[in-house]
């Protein structure tokens, strides 16, 4: 019994170790990439990590200081921080309402909120791109390629989802809880203030952080829905899908710096984001 | 047709680009490419998913950060993604193509055959989602009850009788979402496939959504595509409504 025990031990960390390398890897060789001159990137590849003196800071400097990517960053960065603030906001008012009174259709309200989630980004893109550029039109400004525009539109995405994810979490919460405060003469705004808020904490900064990576991450509308002014690091990163040779390293950079955000997410909420995955479907 | 302005617009019979759609080898094409992706990433995923969450729930040494270190490609963008793998799978410059070379004197290149760019993105996705599976199904796992195993044990049941009759029934919720959300997302994917092959070689990669794309901005064909649009929407919405009952009302007999 002790010996399978132990065998059962080894087998694990091999198999994890072998994972880890396989994760590890690729994003390791990208940073490699991001830190080489283009003659070094040229035949055998070279797998010894750069020493930090031989940093080829070119890399970045190019793009984000003499280029446009300085301001793509920028533009992320404001499209997320608003997108996560906005949708955080409505979402645990809408959740809470949801949960706690009773709404015609509230079972299925659910699902049908989902479909926007579901649907092909693709589907979107074309009736999205003529409400944006002919129909929404204010004087002579349409909300095509402005950062408001894509805002908004994240938020539509974003929302159901929001919800769905704080659904449970609020559900979670006893109702006597509620009906203590208002006996007590507290009432609705108080109730959501004092007690929903703070009991939630957890469950909205995951909400919160995830609206902020979707909104991040976007590609496919943000490209077609912006041309110079609203564009973001996606966008920026997929103007080297034709790129060869001496480009890499700058590809390379740019992908690093997009995949920074992701990092600091992580390490936030490494400790909430297993049982805030459990999307309402476990009721502990 | 390309599009002028709204008011020059005319209608035109509700058959017609419907009725073309039907008939588009290319698109009805691209359908069956996404479902099978969906289906093959879907089956690897919660499989080796389903493994891993497993041995996460007994303890071993490094734990932690094994799982941490596995969390990480669930944050990535998809399009940083596909730049990771096209800079490690690339001829001339990317570790993989030199080591086939240097030792199985195999021309690694992901664009030489259609099937051959369909399986480097298969797994791709497994290597991006996987980690999203395990972490899923780890969440289930770990808030099911204690009871029914003591008593089961008690009865005399086997490891595998206690996963097939326990395990699988009670975490039925928990698979409903992630079966849900993994092929909500992966019959939709873009950006990485845009990233690695740009829907190439041939017509190997081109799912749904990339023809769609290529349809409205290369050919500017904008009627027809929004068919196409509305066509794959009603597609994937019956899909996953299809799964979503199937696997609720199944849920519900096994809870009686």
């Amino acid at each position: 019994m002790k010996t399978s025990k132990t065998l059962y031990k080894t087998f694990s960390i091999i198999i994890w170790s072998i994972l880890t390398f396989i994760t590890l890897f690729p994003i390791y060789w990208m940073i490699l990439v991001s830190t080489r001159t283009p003659v070094e990137l040229y035949g055998k590849p070279n797998l010894s990590p750069t020493f930090f003196e031989k940093i080829y800071w070119k890399n970045y400097t190019k793009p984000f200081i003499d280029g446009v990517f300085g301001d793509y960053l920028l533009n992320s960065i404001i499209i997320a921080t608003s997108n996560a603030l906005i949708v955080t906001i409505l979402a645990v008012m809408a959740t809470y309402a949801l949960s706690r009174f009773k709404i015609a259709g509230a079972e299925t309200i659910f699902f049908w909120t989902m479909t926007n989630r579901m649907a092909p980004p693709a589907a979107f893109m074309l009736p999205l791109f003529l409400l944006f550029t002919k129909v929404f039109k204010f004087g002579d400004s349409t909300l095509f390629d402005t950062k408001i525009g894509l805002i908004l539109l994240y938020c539509v995405f974003n929302l159901p989802f929001a919800i769905w994810l704080l659904k449970g979490i609020i559900d979670g919460i006893p109702k006597e809880l509620d009906e203590a405060m208002i006996v007590d003469g507290a009432n609705l705004f108080t109730v959501f203030r004092k007690l929903i808020i703070p009991l939630a904490a957890p469950g909205i900064a995951v909400t919160s952080l995830l609206s902020f990576l979707f909104a991040w991450n976007e590609y496919l509308l943000a490209t077609t829905l912006s041309s110079v002014y609203s564009r973001t690091i996606p966008t920026g990163l997929s103007e080297f899908v034709t790129t060869t040779g001496t480009e890499w390293g700058t590809m390379a950079a740019v992908a690093v710096v997009s995949m920074l955000p992701a990092l600091i997410f992580l390490a936030l909420v490494q400790k909430y984001i297993v049982s805030g995955l459990t999307f309402g479907a476990v009721k502990a | 047709m390309p599009l002028g302005k709204i008011k020059d617009m005319q209608f035109i019979s509700l058959g017609y680009n419907y009725r073309e759609l039907m008939f588009d080898e290319y698109f009805i094409g691209s359908i069956w490419r996404s479902i099978k992706f969906s289906i093959v990433t879907l089956f690897f995923e919660l499989s080796i998913g389903f493994i891993l969450a497993l041995s996460l729930l007994s303890s071993f040494p490094l734990k932690a950060f094994f799982r941490s270190v596995h969390t990480l490609p669930l944050v990535i963008a998809p399009i940083v993604v596909g730049a990771i793998f096209k800079l490690f799978l690339v001829n001339g410059l990317g570790p993989v193509p030199y080591l086939a070379k240097e030792f199985f004197d195999f021309k690694f290149n992901y664009m030489s055959s259609e099937n051959f760019a369909f399986w480097v993105l298969v797994i791709m996705d497994v290597w991006h989602w996987t980690p999203f599976v395990t972490l899923t199904l780890l969440a289930g796992l770990s808030a099911l009850p204690e009871d029914p195993y003591e008593s089961a044990k008690i009865d005399g049941a086997n490891n595998f009788q206690i996963f097939i009759h326990i395990t699988i029934p009670m975490l039925i919720p928990v698979l409903v979402v992630v079966v849900f959300i993994r092929l909500m997302d992966s019959l939709k994917i873009v950006d990485e496939v845009w990233m690695l092959t740009g829907g190439g070689p041939g017509y190997g990669t081109r799912f749904t959504g990339i023809h769609i794309w290529k349809e409205v901005f290369e050919k500017r064909s904008y009627g027809y595509s929004s068919a196409m649009s509305i066509l794959y929407l009603y597609i994937t919405i019956v899909i996953c409504w299809f799964l979503y009952s199937v696997m609720v009302s199944r849920g519900k007999v096994d809870e009686d």
